[in-house]
């Protein structure tokens, strides 16, 4: 594997060279490669250091102190280590209650979304019926047509929502509104309309598709039936499948803006609140301070700024180093390889 | 002919289970994404206004369209801009996620550690973080000049002399802008490549390792080999990511700002309704016209 690979790059080798003598072709073989591993370690150094440098620097800006900023000895590691700028940002957003919500409503949209997908992608992976076709066509539209689309009526929709005029028929004839609660959330995600649930779908039918009908057959010639099949044979054998698609699904919702202000009047997630952090930093500074938003020292604000976007990703690294590991394992064998 | 018939009811059956297991999603397509197409599609074609007995829809025909295309100030600037980017970046994003890829599918010491830092962008360069990060001052002027000259302008001299470099080789401006531009926008080609260099990953590692062996007896070099065999096994891949890659561009950028402006804070439904249109149909011919003609090239083994 790692030769055939190698290959690709390193061996610039013309078939000449290759007849000659046993011993120079080693040494000219040994400097190639190295040279290769040399090349190929700066460039992934590189490109980690270009990577990781907006989140290093992002750490630095936080734990340093306001003096640290007009400091110009200061670069990279502040003189004066200070949690204030954490405890600061931790009180303007009232962090905790943001990160249950925003855990809440990912968390539940992540399973839902997740739950729908499987079935979706089961369905169209190992049934043959008609218009299968047509519809999982449809399932590639719901990717390619912009939410922004259909912003608008899906707006009204939940704004006076109702299921084949059930609800209306317990309230006089009108929907209920569900904006400014999470149930949009919950339907659409339970529904695979989520973010980007299109593309579940898609993962999860791939990865359905390559696994041996054998297995199944065995099942079900054992006296399983179709659920039974499902839930005990093929979901724990499609893990890899399951942990990428819960990781986006989770991560595009922990970081959608879109929806969140679509569907939340104020919400007080984390992707909402972050981007009014600067206006209410400044504006909590002002008053604290007295004279008005202009007396406000911008970098200082700034500084702020970075801590609360640290701070909002922190859960999602914390996650992503849980997870990493089967991650990028899971991708070798997700499937997601038409 | 008893077995046969009951092999087809069996085959029946397993339909109707499909059915079951495609039903909430299919329930979630037609509630919340065909009617809401069709409704658009009215919603464009008229004046919406939002009154306090419901929705009030005059029909206007083809005066929304007309007018974000002849009379908005921005709409056709903004359009031209996003396919204009969508262009520039698409090949660049390619090129750099299979090389990456290759990068990150041999074998050496830290490898787990690589690619746990190159998938990092999925999880941070999406949404609000990127776009609160670009309007930072106090990053980009550690970043620019002040406190850490070395990074800013460093990459600018580099810039610079790589471009005289290439001009004085006789290149071809063109290229040589774009190559440039390029090195300086690294950081944004970087983050948004973290899905493609995932599934060209996936790619490279279910290619038969018998194929190299077989090509190395042969006396195939390293460079050959590329374009001989990982070149066309993953080509349906490529294709899958320049789909990806476009359909991504075009999924969060000034258009749909725009887009939501219109209906949200002007509350102009029927014209934004209009607008996303169009935007739509141009991304779907985009889409249309590269997959057709990278799928003419596509090896399907």
């Amino acid at each position: 594997m790692a030769v055939s690979a190698d290959n690709a790059v390193h061996r610039h080798k013309t078939v000449p060279e290759m007849k000659r003598g046993k011993k120079k072709h080693l040494t000219l073989d040994k400097l190639k490669s190295s040279t290769w591993i040399i090349v190929r370690t700066v460039l992934i150094i590189g490109l980690s250091y270009i990577i990781l440098y907006p989140i290093l620097l992002k750490i630095s800006i936080a734990f340093k102190h306001k003096t640290d900023i007009y400091d110009p000895t200061v670069m990279l590691i502040p003189r004066n280590v200070t949690l204030e700028n954490f405890q600061y940002v931790m009180e303007t957003m009232n962090y905790f209650k943001v990160v249950w919500n925003s855990f809440v409503l990912s968390g539940s949209t992540m399973l839902l979304t997740t739950a729908a997908c499987a079935l979706a992608g089961y369905g169209f992976a190992r049934f043959t019926f008609k218009g299968r076709n047509v519809l999982f066509a449809l399932v590639i539209l719901t990717i390619l047509v912009p939410p922004q689309t259909i912003m608008v009526p899906t707006y009204i929709n939940y704004r006076d929502f109702d299921f084949f005029g059930i609800i209306g028929l317990f309230n006089n004839g009108s929907g209920i509104n569900l904006i400014g609660s999470y149930w949009p959330f919950m339907i659409s995600s339970v529904t695979g309309m989520g973010v980007k649930a299109g593309l579940f779908i898609f993962i999860f039918r791939q990865f359905f598709k390559g696994f041996p009908k054998e297995i199944e057959e065995a099942a079900l010639v054992d006296g399983a039936g179709v659920f039974k099949t499902f839930f005990r044979i093929m979901l724990p054998n499609a893990v890899p499948a399951i942990i990428t698609v819960m990781l986006f699904s989770f991560v595009w919702q922990w970081n959608d803006v879109f929806f969140t202000t679509m569907f939340l009047d104020n919400a007080s997630v984390m992707s909402t609140q972050l981007q009014t952090v600067g206006a209410t930093i400044a504006h909590k500074l002002s008053t604290s301070v007295g004279g008005g938003v202009g007396a406000v020292d911008p970098f200082y604000v700034s500084m702020l700024v970075n801590t609360s976007i640290l701070l909002a990703i922190l859960p999602l690294i914390i996650l992503y180093l849980f997870v990493q590991r089967h991650f990028v394992e899971s991708v070798e064998r997700t499937g997601i390889v038409g | 002919m008893l077995t046969r018939r009951s092999k087809m009811s069996l085959e029946e059956r397993k339909g109707l289970w499909g059915w079951l297991f495609i039903a909430p999603w299919l329930v979630g397509f037609t509630l919340l994404f065909a009617v809401p197409l069709f409704q658009s599609v009215r919603y464009s074609f008229s004046e919406l206004s939002l009154t306090a007995s419901g929705l009030q829809l005059d029909y206007t025909a083809l005066a929304n369209y007309r007018y974000s295309v002849m009379q908005h100030v921005d709409y056709n600037r903004t359009l031209v801009e996003a396919v204009v980017n969508m262009i520039v970046n698409v090949p660049l994003i390619i090129i750099f996620s299979l090389f990456v890829a290759t990068l990150l599918n041999q074998r050496f010491k830290g490898r787990m550690a690589a690619r746990a830092i190159f998938f990092l962008p999925v999880i941070l360069a999406s949404g609000v973080i990127a776009s609160i990060e670009s309007g930072d001052y106090l990053q980009s002027a550690m970043m620019g000049g002040g406190a850490d000259s070395n990074a800013g302008s460093g990459s600018m001299l580099r810039s610079f002399e790589l471009e005289k470099l290439l001009l004085q080789s006789g290149m071809n401006e063109f290229f040589v802008v774009y190559l440039t531009g390029a090195v300086d926008r690294i950081y944004e080609i970087v983050s948004a490549s973290g899905v493609q260099i995932i599934i060209f990953l996936a790619g490279l590692q279910s290619i038969a390792p018998q194929l190299y062996e077989a090509s190395k007896i042969e006396g195939a070099t390293g460079y050959e080999a590329f374009w001989k065999i990982t070149f066309p096994m993953i080509s349906p891949l490529i294709l899958t990511n320049v789909i990806y890659t476009v359909i991504d561009s075009f999924t969060n950028n000034d258009m749909t700002m725009l887009i939501q402006e219109t209906a949200f804070q002007q509350f102009n439904f029927g014209l934004s309704a209009a607008m996303s249109w169009m935007y739509f149909l141009i991304i779907a011919v985009i889409l249309f016209i590269t997959t057709y003609l990278i799928s003419k090239k596509v090896f399907y083994q």
